[in-house]
């Protein structure tokens, strides 16, 4: 008889969006209707996609520099920390973290944005990183801007940095975004708000920390993320 | 204490330069890689049967095998080196995705039983505040379909939506799997 690995935790809906978030006019077409089935955690859940050092460049973890054509990218230099453990408060050692974000003047890259803010020759707002043995991240980048949108009349998403994390499994998939402190649009923004759980919107302000912040270079934020745990009940076979 | 899960967010529409840098996401083998290989084709759709160009979607398996080289496998040391088992790819050209993979061996689903040869799949999308799991079977494995544990699970009359029609016009065996986000015939998903 095989061992089998730990049985996880699934997604917690208190916390968790739902498909369906009216206000987020996309959501509408988009969202699943019909009831989720239970997903039983066999092998191809409880394992995935493996990273290592040699998945990640020298530069990927600086988005101030991994862009230059002729000079530095215009805007607020600011330096990310963080943390990703499991909810039992284990770090998630080699878990790829993908970054990508609005330039300064929120502007994003990609060529279907229409927003007419400049775009920054020396900036393109992706990179990724290896979480350490510690569980823990840093990346350096530029404060992104408030972007505009067409939910509604004068839509404007907060500032934000896009995040995606592979976990350990299949199921342990994050894709979530980072906000800042004190951004008077979130109480505004319907992609924000779709988080049911005040607590849980919370998670994902960043906090300034002044213990990352280097004097006359950058200010830091902390942005630490939490993905499924252990589940106590074991694993279940058509023995038990 | 358990500490609170962090809330997804969506991909939002401009995810490519962020995660689809990497070149051929979408090819899982090289020519040293074990097993048959299959293309999978289909479209994402929407609940009003039009095309989602801004979709992702990520797929995970097991080798010819039915091993995955993952520390949880307990068969790990007979993965074959040569296959990473993930891949992903974005709907661009009119919501339509192409993967060129193998076809994965059977997984062990408990002691005694196996599952039948199936890719899991995650589907991200702006609009979408989370993700979505659901997993492709095999239209040209039949009778292990019929036994599978958690194809079983599945309302009898939405399980077709799960499996992937076999198309032998192409050089390759070819299995076409449409993702509906919703509507009479929306995809089954599952919760994880």
């Amino acid at each position: 008889m095989q061992e089998l690995p730990r049985v996880l935790t699934s997604l917690d809906w208190n916390v968790q969006p739902p498909y369906l978030h009216a206000p987020y006019k996309s959501t509408v077409l988009r969202s699943p209707q019909k009831p989720l089935i239970p997903l039983p955690q066999t092998l191809s859940e409880l394992t995935g996609p493996v990273y290592g050092h040699e998945n990640i460049r020298p530069l990927d973890n600086d988005l101030t520099k991994n862009a230059v054509v002729n000079g530095e990218p215009v805007g607020e230099r600011i330096i990310v920390v963080g943390r990703v453990i499991d909810e039992d408060g284990r770090p998630v050692p080699n878990a790829l973290i993908e970054v990508w974000q609005a330039n300064a003047c929120g502007r994003y890259i990609h060529k279907n944005d229409q927003h007419p803010a400049p775009l920054d020759p020396n900036f393109t707002g992706a990179g990724r990183v290896l979480t350490d043995a510690n569980g823990e991240y840093r990346f350096t980048t530029i404060k992104p801007g408030a972007y505009p949108w067409r939910n509604h009349e004068n839509a404007w998403r907060p500032a934000h940095i896009h995040f995606s994390i592979f976990g350990t499994a299949f199921i342990s998939r994050l894709v979530t975004q980072m906000f800042f402190p004190g951004d008077p649009l979130m109480p505004l923004d319907p992609i924000y708000n779709g988080i049911p759980d005040e607590n849980g919107r919370k998670r994902l302000i960043s906090e300034y920390a002044h213990d990352i912040t280097e004097p006359e270079w950058a200010l830091g934020y902390r942005f630490n993320i939490v993905l499924n745990g252990s589940r106590m009940t074991p694993f279940e076979t058509k023995d038990a | 204490m358990k500490h609170m899960q962090t809330p997804s967010q969506t991909v939002g529409p401009f995810f490519h330069y962020g995660l689809m840098v990497e070149q051929d996401q979408n090819v899982l083998y090289d020519e040293m890689t074990r097993g048959q290989r299959i293309h999978i084709k289909g479209q994402v759709i929407d609940g009003k049967s039009q095309p989602v160009t801004d979709a992702m979607i990520e797929i995970w398996q097991a080798d010819a095998g039915g091993h995955h080289n993952h520390p949880s496998d307990p068969n790990q040391a007979q993965a074959d080196p040569h296959f990473k088992g993930f891949g992903r790819v974005d709907t661009v050209h009119n919501g339509q995705f192409l993967f060129r993979t193998i076809k994965p061996g059977r997984v062990a689903y408990d002691a005694e039983a196996d599952q039948a040869p199936h890719i899991n799949v995650r589907v991200f999308s702006r609009g979408m505040l989370i993700h979505a799991y659901t997993r492709l079977y095999f239209s040209d494995e039949e009778e292990a379909n019929k036994t599978d544990p958690v194809l079983n699970l599945v309302p009898a009359d939405r399980r077709y939506t799960l499996v992937a029609s076999r198309e032998d016009t192409g050089e390759l065996p070819t299995y076409c799997f449409n993702v509906v986000l919703q509507g009479e015939m929306e995809t089954v998903f599952f919760n994880p």
